[in-house]
């Protein structure tokens, strides 16, 4: 039986102007009156309409999840429903899309058509933790609609105090700057650790993001609580011709003002004869000059990744970037990858067992200090994880004799 | 006495293996490219160390997507990209091409479509943003329809390369920031402090779960009318609505206590100069009459002091 629409004078002012409209995407749903989803799809936008006329939101939390899973639904449930009863379930299912976001159309039809035929008809892409938002589901057809999409080999993402979906870059698949293979990394990980995605017992979220290079194009720095960059340890590698060629092409103003002048640390200086110098110890990898000459400059031959720990948005103690843990491990063979896994592990661990209730785990580094978190996870210190040392005086210093003896151990270790 | 029918047990598969999705040129040559260049703005061409190229044409979505959008970008995908396609982390898709030839037809094609052609290089991206009023349990104002008429405006610099680098644009309906760090940030700023309904309080919060989540410990146990609530000491609270999620009573956002603030400033790559939080330029919008500096502007956080100018360095 098909609804009358609201009428939604607010929300038709978004159907203008060039970009495309979500809003005429919602309306030619609640339009598809042959579809089960049309009515749900008519409500939804008067309530919508409701928000934008009260200038408030009107949805609110629950618990709804699918057989064997803790976690992977946002319940919805409408504090309006009395006027807009079709859309008064409105969940979200969040899926792990194919790594790097990679779609055939054959997978994307076949979404669309279990989407179609269990929720709203409405899919956002992506979410921001790199989920397939799902979005629109009554309570009744959250497992329907799950064990069609698991049947085509999607499984759920996480949501709540649990591992969270994780986002790779396009990496290896399209990037000449990719330092290691992203797909391999990310699944090995993230599938290495699903019950606790699934299962949600962690103290809070806990977040995964993978980038190839210090580009780091999913934000991995700022968003994620455990961040694997693509990094070298050797040379630049440079093709004097090529950079003969760009100061050719673009001249030798250009070539100092957009590419010498903006290095960081002063490594680059132009030679006489349009080649360039490099002073790799100087190189802090930051990957502009190669950003700019991308046929001349790659990054070096001795490739893995820098980890970082500890980022996160606002909730409680304000925004935090992640902090240098491992300054450089290789990721090329089945064994790198499990040293890698076993980090991921240990940090998992002791978040488990040491966060407070909904304390991140870069709250945790916070609350704790640094070396203490070290200790705990069992990595040695490194000038790497610092931007400076200490400049506070207030510090007992008894054991230096000890705590210096295991640096030149160190030392000695890897001169063998 | 029959078991009622068990529901299916999840095959626990994890993350998608993109193999089978990718675009084949993009899994013949994986870990082997080369370098690349932009020929145009919208359009990336990637050479591979084999001598494969691939033109990616990339165009902005509305992210919140109905399944006549999502087929419509796959019939495009059929017509064109031999059947595959790719979002980036900011909602715009890509088809890649295996000739140059087929960018400019590609490019008519979405344009006819209504997909906006750009995102690349020196344009202003599409904006991350978050849910808002259409789905989120805590929002100060809606995501998509906010980005929506950003989008409409900024649709110039999506399509052309004519800023002087990258800029990325987020947003966020309220301070917990969802969205994330920007160039520029437009997120929600509360005013007020939550008002409380002491009446369902008792039977919706874990009191103690909320007296811990206030960054600034404003919140204690009361008894209120008879009855166990929270009270909030008005003049520690700096109306951030973290106790809102996890007790909804705490009402923050109104349509008299939610302004927007502008941030800039904050950039996710390591490029030149280390990842920076962007810095705020304006609240109180709307209803602000220009660019003040404040006490506000002064920032009285936690390490606040480091962000304070220790030297003689002034800009007359």
């Amino acid at each position: 039986m098909s609804k009358r629409p609201h009428e939604t004078p607010l929300l038709d002012q978004l159907e203008d102007g060039p970009w495309p409209s979500f809003v005429s995407g919602l309306k030619q749903l609640a339009s598809d009156n042959d579809k089960p989803y049309a009515n749900m799809m008519k409500d939804l936008l008067g309530q919508l309409e409701h928000s934008y006329e009260t200038r408030m939101g009107y949805w609110k939390g629950g618990t709804v999840s699918v057989f064997g899973y803790g976690g992977g639904v946002i319940p919805r449930f409408s504090e309006v429903a009395e006027d807009y009863p079709e859309s008064s379930e409105f969940h979200t299912l969040r899926v792990q899309p194919p790594a790097g976001l990679h779609y055939s159309t054959e997978l994307l039809r076949n979404m669309c058509d279990v989407w179609e035929k269990h929720g709203s008809g409405l899919i956002a892409l992506h979410g921001q933790s790199g989920d397939i938002m799902f979005q629109g589901c009554s309570t009744d057809n959250v497992q329907k609609a799950f064990d069609d999409l698991n049947k085509m080999g999607m499984d759920m993402g996480g949501a709540g105090p649990a591992l969270r979906t994780a986002m790779s870059c396009v990496g290896h698949a399209r990037c000449e700057q990719s330092c290691y293979d992203e797909v391999r990394v990310h699944r090995k990980i993230i599938n290495g650790l699903l019950d606790e995605m699934h299962r949600p017992a962690l103290p809070y979220k806990f977040k995964f993001k993978f980038s190839g290079c210090p580009n780091d194009c999913v934000n991995s720095i700022h968003r994620a609580d455990f961040a694997v960059i693509g990094i070298w340890r050797d040379n630049i590698q440079i093709d004097q011709k090529k950079v003969k060629e760009h100061v050719g092409r673009v001249g030798r103003k250009q070539m100092i003002d957009t590419v010498i002048a903006h290095c960081p640390t002063r490594a680059l200086s132009l030679n006489d004869d349009d080649t360039l110098d490099i002073d790799n110890s100087s190189c802090v990898r930051c990957m502009h000059c190669i950003n700019v000459m991308t046929k001349a400059l790659s990054p070096g031959k001795e490739r893995g990744a820098t980890i970082l720990i500890g980022g996160k948005r606002s909730l409680k103690i304000g925004d935090q970037m992640g902090t240098v843990i491992i300054p450089f491990m290789p990721l090329e063979t089945d064994e790198d990858l499990d040293r890698l896994f076993e980090l991921a592990e240990t940090v998992i661990d002791f978040f488990a067992e040491s966060a407070l209730e909904h304390e991140r785990i870069g709250e945790t580094i916070d609350r704790i200090g640094l070396s203490n978190f070290l200790e705990g996870i069992g990595v040695d210190v490194d000038p790497n994880m610092v931007r400076h040392p200490r400049t506070s005086s207030y510090v007992r210093t008894d054991d230096w004799d000890e705590q210096a003896q295991k640096w030149f151990q160190r030392k000695d270790a890897t001169v063998e | 006495m029959k078991d009622a029918k068990q529901p299916r047990r999840a095959d626990e598969s994890g993350v998608m293996d993109p193999f089978p999705h990718m675009h084949p040129l993009l899994k013949k040559n994986y870990g082997q490219w080369d370098w690349h260049d932009r020929p145009r703005p919208g359009v990336l061409h990637h050479v591979a160390t084999s001598g494969d190229e691939v033109w990616t044409v990339r165009a902005g979505t509305q992210r919140q997507m109905d399944v006549h959008t999502i087929r419509k970008l796959c019939d495009i995908a059929d017509e064109f990209a031999d059947g595959h396609l790719r979002f980036t982390t900011r909602s715009n898709v890509e088809f890649m091409l295996t000739s140059q030839d087929k960018t400019g037809p590609l490019i008519e094609r979405l344009n006819g479509a209504g997909f906006p052609v750009g995102g690349t290089g020196n344009s202003v991206s599409m904006i991350s943003h978050t849910q808002g009023w259409l789905h989120c349990d805590i929002p100060g104002t809606d995501a998509s329809g906010v980005v929506k008429a950003l989008m409409d405006e900024l649709h110039h610099e999506f399509t052309h390369e004519e800023m002087p680098n990258r800029v990325r644009i987020t947003t966020s309906c309220c301070q917990i920031n969802c969205g994330g760090q920007g160039d520029i940030a437009i997120n929600v700023q509360y005013t007020k402090p939550p008002k409380i309904n002491h009446d369902v309080v008792a039977n919706v919060c874990e009191r103690p779960a909320v007296v811990a989540r206030c960054p600034v410990a404003a919140i204690r146990p009361a008894m209120v009318n008879g009855k166990p609530s929270l009270e909030i000491d008005e003049t520690k609270c700096i109306c951030c609505g973290a106790c809102y999620p996890p007790c909804p009573p705490m009402q923050i956002n109104g349509p008299d206590s939610t302004k927007l603030a502008v941030w800039v400033g904050g950039k996710h790559s390591n490029a030149r100069s280390k990842p920076t939080f962007h810095k705020l330029v304006v609240a109180g919008l709307p209803n602000n009459t220009g660019l003040a500096f404040t006490r506000h502007h002064i920032d009285d956080w936690r390490g606040a002091r480091s962000s304070l100018n220790a030297s003689t360095h002034i800009h007359f």
